[in-house]
């Protein structure tokens, strides 16, 4: 363990909330494959390839706007917005023709899609890797109880709290949220009390999408964007949603940061194996709690 | 086995066994890789499609058995058979291990399960440089002369093929393998009437395991290298999908989704890169237009009841004379 000498306070301290800043991305994303995987009981694979494509076109619309706060906060609006076109389209002109068959032929579509999105991807921007700067504002970092800690991480840090807000709100105060999950609970009650469960699902699938696009604009200023980087978060995705109980909002918060933490601290004390951390924590937990921290609407 | 079948099974063996001495190197080659592929989702398939269990990562298996032969022959210097022998071996241990915890639970549970356990033997793999090579992987395995050139590969991946593929019919067709399709139609009433249902299960895995791990023994033997996306989910899920398309509920079908899946990428990937693109349509036009998988749908063509209608007769059967 060759990190272990040079441990202090600050740097568990900057470690700390590197994590947490991350823990908020794999949030934002999670809660879309949980919305989904709740009421559609679908484990969307392709969620990682919209997360991608959210973070190409934050690139494309930074840069159309000319960069800066303007083209940042274009990407922010804009680029959710396209991926959930994509899924929209994806899920009228095909998906919900297939409800009704094998759960294990709708795994199988969302696995096409994905092989469909990727090559898309490849086709649109091509292999290069690429790079979003944060704006003005938000680049730098402050000084956080001792140590260095990057603006943007900040941002990340309210962003995250505020989007599951939002989706708390929604789901149970609005009618719309309230037919959602009453969809994820019992669909045929559902249709039976004359609600059209077809948009209900479409909806759910869209608003998912929408929160995998809107993950990866909010991570592109803070990686460099390419392909491939659809495989790493899907994974986790999944995990994080497990261990926080299916389709369980509060849970993929909980699942959030504890992967998050616990990669970021596997960087601090053992950066060779870093990756291995997380996954031993999804590992103990399901040992533990088989079906997950919190209850699951399944 | 029925007649007709029986003779199919002949003249397909009579003309693969062919092939070697017709066609150019690269088609030996590729034929070979499909064999290795299907011994992978056949032994898969024996889980999911027989079993009904949701078998996520079942590449980590396959990874396990090809990593152990390479770390073998290169770092301890054994022989190659004994590497052959010990490597499935492996994999077996390994998915005991993994299946003893993953029965405990249920469906997506299951998988999830099984894709944490996996990813951090992926994890371990792609990291730990000095032992496995890290995500360069491991080169330059020896293999002996007598199975090294193309065509005796071939014919080695050949025979361990036809005999896994029986070793795996008979145990279907065993009481053991009733019980486990009784299983999947109907875990209540098989633990009612006093089944073992997570042992029944945690045996499917381990025999499934090993099978795996012969087939990354195999995939050693034409590629005389191993490299991490061997244990990586996406393979995992590939040799899933293989199982759904060729059709996994008839005992044959995931070969021929393996030589679909294998073929296409080879040959659709030398006229265009995105192959994949070409993949996945045709993967939502076998959803729309097949969805018993290729093979169910010409066992329908050929008239023959679907194999889960079987299925439910058997399981009732074996009900009914317990």
């Amino acid at each position: 363990m060759d990190g272990a000498q040079g441990i202090t306070l600050a740097a568990v301290g900057s470690h700390f909330f590197v994590g947490l800043s991350r823990a908020m991305i794999l949030f934002i994303v999670t809660s879309g494959l949980s919305f989904v995987l709740g009421i559609l009981r679908v484990p969307n694979i392709a969620h990682g390839s919209l997360y991608m494509i959210g973070a190409f076109c934050a690139y494309t619309f930074n840069k159309l706007f000319g960069g800066g706060t303007m083209g940042f906060l274009a990407a922010l609006l804009l680029a959710p917005l396209v991926v959930a076109l994509v899924s929209l389209i994806a899920e009228r002109a095909l998906f919900c023709r297939l409800y009704e068959r094998e759960h294990l032929m709708l795994l199988l579509f969302t696995f096409a899609l994905m092989l469909i999105l990727d090559d898309l991807v490849k086709m649109i921007w091509g292999a290069d890797y690429r790079s979003v700067m944060a704006p003005e504002f938000l680049r730098g970092s402050v000084n956080l109880f001792g140590s260095s800690f990057p603006r943007y991480n900040l941002f990340l840090l309210v962003v995250g709290p505020l989007v599951a807000v939002a989706l708390w709100l929604f789901t149970n105060k609005t009618k719309m949220g309230k037919i959602a999950r009453a969809a994820a609970v019992d669909r045929e009650m559902v249709g039976a009390v004359g609600i059209n469960v077809s948009w209900v699902f479409a909806f759910a699938f869209v608003l998912g999408c929408y929160l995998a696009g809107l993950g990866g604009a909010l991570v592109a200023p803070t990686i460099s964007i390419t392909l491939g980087m659809d495989h790493d978060i899907v994974i986790e995705a999944f995990l994080i949603v497990t261990i926080g109980g299916l389709g369980n909002m509060a849970g993929a918060m909980v699942g959030s940061l504890i992967f998050g933490i616990t990669q970021s601290f596997g960087v601090l004390f053992w950066p060779q194996f870093a990756i291995v951390f997380p996954y031993l924590a999804v590992v103990i937990i399901l040992i533990i709690r088989p079906t997950g921290l919190l209850k699951s609407v399944w | 086995m029925k007649k007709i079948e029986f003779k199919i099974t002949l003249i397909l063996i009579a003309l693969l066994s062919l092939i070697p001495l017709v066609l150019p190197r690269f088609y030996i080659y590729i034929t070979a890789t499909i064999f290795v592929t299907a011994l992978l989702a056949m032994s898969l398939n024996l889980v999911v499609g027989h079993g009904g269990l949701y078998q996520f990562h079942h590449g980590v298996f396959y990874g396990v058995g090809a990593y152990v032969t390479a770390l073998l022959i290169l770092k301890a210097g054994m022989p190659f058979w004994a590497a052959f022998i010990l490597a499935p071996i492996a994999s077996t241990v390994t998915g005991f291990l993994i299946g003893w915890f993953c029965v405990r639970l249920s469906k997506l549970y299951y998988g999830m399960l099984q894709i944490s356990l996996g990813s951090l033997i992926w994890a371990i793999a792609f990291r730990w440089y000095s032992l496995t090579g890290g995500d360069d992987g491991l080169h330059g395995v020896t293999i002996p002369d007598l199975i090294s050139s193309t065509r005796n590969a071939y014919y080695f991946t050949f025979i361990v093929l036809l005999a896994s593929l029986w070793i795996l019919y008979a145990i279907l067709r065993s009481p053991f393998g009733t019980t486990l399709q009784a299983l999947r139609d109907n875990p209540e009433r098989c633990e009612a009437i006093g089944i073992n249902v997570r042992r029944h299960q945690l045996a499917a895995v381990v025999i499934a395991t090993f099978f795996a791990g012969v087939a990354g023994a195999l995939f050693v033997v034409i590629e005389q290298s191993v490299f991490p996306d061997l244990l990586f989910w996406v393979l995992s899920l590939e040799v899933f999908i293989m199982c759904l398309l060729g059709g996994w509920f008839t005992f044959a079908g995931p070969i021929l989704g393996a030589a679909i899946m294998v073929s296409l990428r080879t040959f659709v990937g030398t006229y265009t890169e995105y192959w994949t693109l070409v993949l996945g349509i045709i993967l939502i036009l076998l959803i729309f237009f097949l969805p018993e998988g290729v093979m169910g749908f010409f066992l329908e063509r050929l008239g023959k009841p679907r194999s889960r209608q079987n299925g439910n007769d058997k399981a009732g059967a074996s009900v009914g004379s317990r």
